[in-house]
């Protein structure tokens, strides 16, 4: 099979790659460029584990293939940070206990970017609704949604 | 093991929330889980699966799939070391399927190439010519005398005779006289219930690499809940030498005691030993649902006598569980559990295991608990109901307590129920009005809680800092609650200690992370490590001040003479003992090593208010609140996140998850879209209370938390349903469908 050359933007650095047709943007991430935050629960978009951020929106990159980011900006988890200050909901996931196992985490964060880039002040119900395609099975959500909306609060300014 | 008995202790670093040592590794996508890692020359496998429930295999040639460019070695049952143990012949068929396959999904061969699409290619060249056999999934089917038997010869002694050859245990538990009891009741009631199979459904699918070398050593990085469990089975199954594998785990994406066991890290090491190349090995979604976990299935009678005035004057259970296609003891956990919230005069309980076309059961929190107390707890809300008394008080009358003769034999020491109980009724969540259509349903819930071989090493580095080597994987923050407890004892800050999980190769056995096992063992063993190292450094002070040890206290994280007749010296800090280590007789570090008892049993108790929409049959979870001792909590936000956890869990068996078998024995929901678990919109918050009544057994009082918490949430959710829609309900899940069905009966 021949490989595709794919040009594309992954957390604000050019990047270059090959690929094949069949290759997903998760395969590609963790396959070729050794980016291991997202996460193949499951491979079929059910889980959420991989979501990454292609052009301001949340993807699955389970069912993005490789090829298709062509021109596209990508942000990973590995981009979330700014070196070693963390964003915002990095910190409240950790201080909220917000994981256990930690593995569903990344998804989640990305999601929860997405969201509160298009909705800074989010009900709980919002939240739960946004966030309902990732799967966590161990904190049966409770501290995530409350580390999102202590999150928002300190990104709009308001103290906590 | 009563340690100390010490008044109340002021605790300084226990009890608070610092962050979690792993925490921003897992915030960045940076901690390593189990397929997160590669070696030069990597191979990779795929594995070969039965499409059959139940085929005996008659050949299997794998010549056109070794043929295959790229293919560099299959393997069969045959590449592996024959075992005479039952249960280690049992784990490894389920890992390579001899002379059957047993289950849809069970493995049977496996391919390793230089690409995962040249493995999988090559699975099709294999072929494997079968011979359909009749197959049960059924549990109280394949206890018929004319159903297919899955395995022959596999019934214990205990199972009596003249019944199908698929019983394989038998378990009985109990005392007093039942029918004296049940004759003193006023009311009787006797139901039977039915649960379904459930996956632990951890988000990170099973993964390793394996790597041996011509020499016969290997290396082995898996996602486990028990590195030294895994080489020990590796070691048997592949004919090897402990010391010769080094089993790493990798941080881990979920276990819920569906990674305590093995089903590819043999098959990695045996295509590496063949191929002489790492192999990595990645399950896919439908791989784990259809060839890992789940739990048991279950079938149960319960007949419960109660008094006009609540007490219960007996209750009786007969569980039939399934753990799949082999021998399974879980049921004698659940016949133990079952009544273990109630203090009884007549109480018995009798459990079989019984053999179906499913796959091998895996441990899932508390195995065998929630079914069993399902049942009773369902039962006692029955009672209560049509007798007209209050569910908490029935259960505050008869509840257990310290002196109770346990349903299962044992006397209970200091145990934290009516204290959870006397919780939850003065709770504001009890008391609050429930509108039209909605119902509010409890539980009591209980899990015997582990100890468990365990071993710690502390090291006191020359910085003044503390690292401290367990062998327990950490599957919900326990690396912070272990260092916790090691600032604590030391009297060191937090920050200052450092908490990392060994492989096999640096620390001796520890049991698996499991029985909700690690705060209470590992940090009793860390305790006892730090102690151990206090009284070096006590004795390098006696050294430096030229004093007897004796007279040498530890207080606030320093040496000081015990008194002034000790001598006058300034207290010397643990950094300031550790900087003239080197000259005092060399490094300090403290050990521990023991195999734990008095892990201190556990209850919880769960309250819960749903509406069932009427048309839909959907039920919407309003409000729930979950009450739990923990003997101490070291670190609260992780015991509330176990109860939160287990709970959601607990709500998800309730409500829809269920492996769902077709009438050809195949499982036809293999994959989250169909198997579907709780997600954030289906829930409200989880309101918690921590109770904290110590537990003798360990020096701060802790009783283990990780279990308990999806035990209760069955009944509870099936008691608010029943409670909400009028009519009684008796097998989960409670999905639309099945309310529906209730309904147009009632």
């Amino acid at each position: 099979m021949t490989s595709i050359a794919v040009s594309t933007t992954i957390n604000g650095d050019d990047v270059e790659f090959l690929c094949r047709a069949d290759e997903t943007l998760l395969d590609v991430l963790r396959n070729r460029l050794g980016l291991m935050g997202a996460k193949e629960g499951c491979g079929t978009g059910d889980c959420g584990a991989c979501s990454t951020i292609m052009d301001g929106r949340v993807v699955c990159s389970c069912l993005v293939l490789g090829a298709e980011t062509e021109g596209r900006e990508i942000e990973t988890i590995e981009g979330m940070a700014n070196g070693s200050d963390l964003h915002p909901l990095q910190s409240k996931f950790i201080e909220h206990a917000a994981l256990q196992c930690g593995v569903c985490t990344p998804g989640f964060l990305m999601a929860a970017k997405a969201l509160l880039a298009a909705h800074p002040d989010p009900t709980e119900k919002e939240i739960r609704f946004w966030l309902a395609g990732n799967l966590c099975r161990c904190t049966g959500y409770d501290k995530i949604v409350r580390a999102v909306q202590d999150a928002a609060a300190e990104m709009r300014g308001e103290g906590t | 093991m009563a340690l100390d008995n010490l008044p109340k202790r002021v605790f300084k670093v226990v009890g608070t929330r610092p962050p979690r040592p792993d925490g921003i590794d897992k915030v960045t996508g940076r901690a390593l889980y189990g397929a997160d890692v590669f070696a030069p020359g990597m191979l990779t496998a795929h594995i070969l699966r039965s499409p059959h429930a139940h085929a005996a295999i008659l050949s299997i040639d794998t010549s056109a799939a070794e043929a295959l460019p790229g293919v560099k070695a299959v393997v069969t049952a045959a590449d592996f070391t024959a075992q005479d143990d039952d249960f280690l012949r049992d784990v490894l068929d389920n890992c390579m399927a001899r002379d059957k396959v047993l289950y849809d999904g069970h493995a049977l061969a496996a391919v390793a190439a230089t690409t995962p699409a040249i493995a999988k290619a090559a699975l099709k060249l294999i072929k494997v010519i079968y011979k359909a056999l009749p197959h049960v999934t059924d549990v109280d089917a394949a206890m018929r005398d004319d159903a297919p038997v899955v395995q022959q010869g596999r019934s214990l002694e205990t199972v009596p005779d003249g019944m199908s050859q698929n019983v394989t245990n038998h378990c009985e538990f109990g005392h007093g006289d039942l029918v004296a009891g049940f004759t003193k009741a006023d009311l009787v009631v006797e139901r039977s219930f039915t649960t379904a199979a459930t996956h632990q459904g951890y988000i990170e699918p099973h993964a390793c690499l394996a790597s041996m070398t011509g020499d016969g050593k290997a290396d082995l990085w898996c996602c486990t809940q028990g590195q030294y469990n895994v080489r020990a089975l590796c070691a048997a199954m592949l004919g090897m030498e402990a010391s010769q594998l080094r089993v790493t785990a990798s941080e881990i994406g979920g276990g819920f005691g569906g990674k305590t066991t093995v089903f590819i890290e043999p098959v990695a090491l045996a295509l590496s030993r063949k191929t002489g190349r790492p192999v990595k090995i990645v399950m896919s979604r439908d791989e784990v649902f259809k060839a890992t976990g789940p739990t048991v299935s279950a079938s149960i009678d319960v007949k419960i006598g109660m008094t006009r005035d609540g007490r219960i004057t007996a209750g009786e259970a007969h569980l039939r569980y399934s753990g799949g296609a082999f021998p399974c003891g879980t049921v004698d956990m659940g016949a133990q559990a079952a009544f273990a919230a109630y203090d009884l005069q007549a109480v018995r309980t009798l459990g079989w295991n019984i053999l179906t076309n499913r796959p091998k059961e895996a441990a899932y929190r508390a195995p065998g608990a929630p079914q069993a107390i399902y049942a009773v707890e369902s039962v006692v809300d029955e009672l209560c109901q049509k007798l007209g008394l209050d569910p908490l008080d029935v259960r505050l009358q008869n509840a257990a307590r310290k002196g109770t003769r346990s349903s299962y034999g044992p006397t209970f020491d200091d145990i934290g129920l009516i204290a959870t109980l006397e919780a939850a009724k003065a709770h504001p969540h009890y008391s609050a009005p429930l509108a039209e259509g909605q119902g509010r349903g409890l539980s009591a819930g209980f899990w015997f809680n582990f100890g468990g071989n365990t071993c710690v090493s502390l090291n006191v580095n020359t910085d003044g800092t503390v690292g401290i080597t367990e062998g327990n994987p950490d599957i919900g923050g326990s690396r912070a609650a272990i260092s916790q407890m090691a600032a604590e004892e030391l009297g060191v800050p937090y920050d200052k200690i450092r908490t990392i999980i060994a492989d096999t190769s640096s620390l001796g056995h520890n049991d698996v992370t499991d029985g909700s096992r690690v705060t209470f063992a590992v940090g009793l063993a860390t305790i006892e490590a730090a102690r151990d190292a206090i009284a070096k450094m006590c004795r390098r002070a006696a050294r430096i001040w030229g004093i007897d040890e004796e007279a040498v206290v530890w207080e606030d994280g320093a040496a000081k003479p015990a008194g002034p007749n000790a001598g006058m010296f300034p207290p010397m800090a643990l950094a300031e003992i550790a900087a003239v280590s080197f000259n005092t007789g060399g490094p300090i570090a403290g050990h521990y090593e023991y195999n734990a008892d008095g892990a201190g049993v556990s209850f919880g108790v769960h309250l819960v208010d749903v509406e069932v929409d009427r048309e839909t049959g959907a039920t919407k979870v309003l409000r729930y609140t979950v009450f739990q001792d923990a003997g101490k909590a070291v670190h609260p936000s992780y015991v509330e996140g176990q109860m939160q956890g287990g709970a959601v869990q607990g709500i998800g068996w309730a409500l829809n998850e269920e492996y769902i078998y077709g009438a050809d024995g195949r499982l036809q929901n293999p994959g989250f879209l169909d198997y579907r678990v709780p997600v954030a919109s289906d829930l409200p918050p989880i309101e918690t209370v921590i109770l904290e009544i110590p537990n003798p057994g360990h020096p701060y009082g802790v009783r283990g938390v990780g279990e308990t918490p999806i035990v209760p949430p069955l009944a509870a959710m099936s008691n608010a349903v029943s409670r909400a829609i009028g009519t009684r309900m008796n097998r989960l899940p409670m999905s639309p469908p099945r309310i529906l069905n209730a309904l147009s009966k009632a």
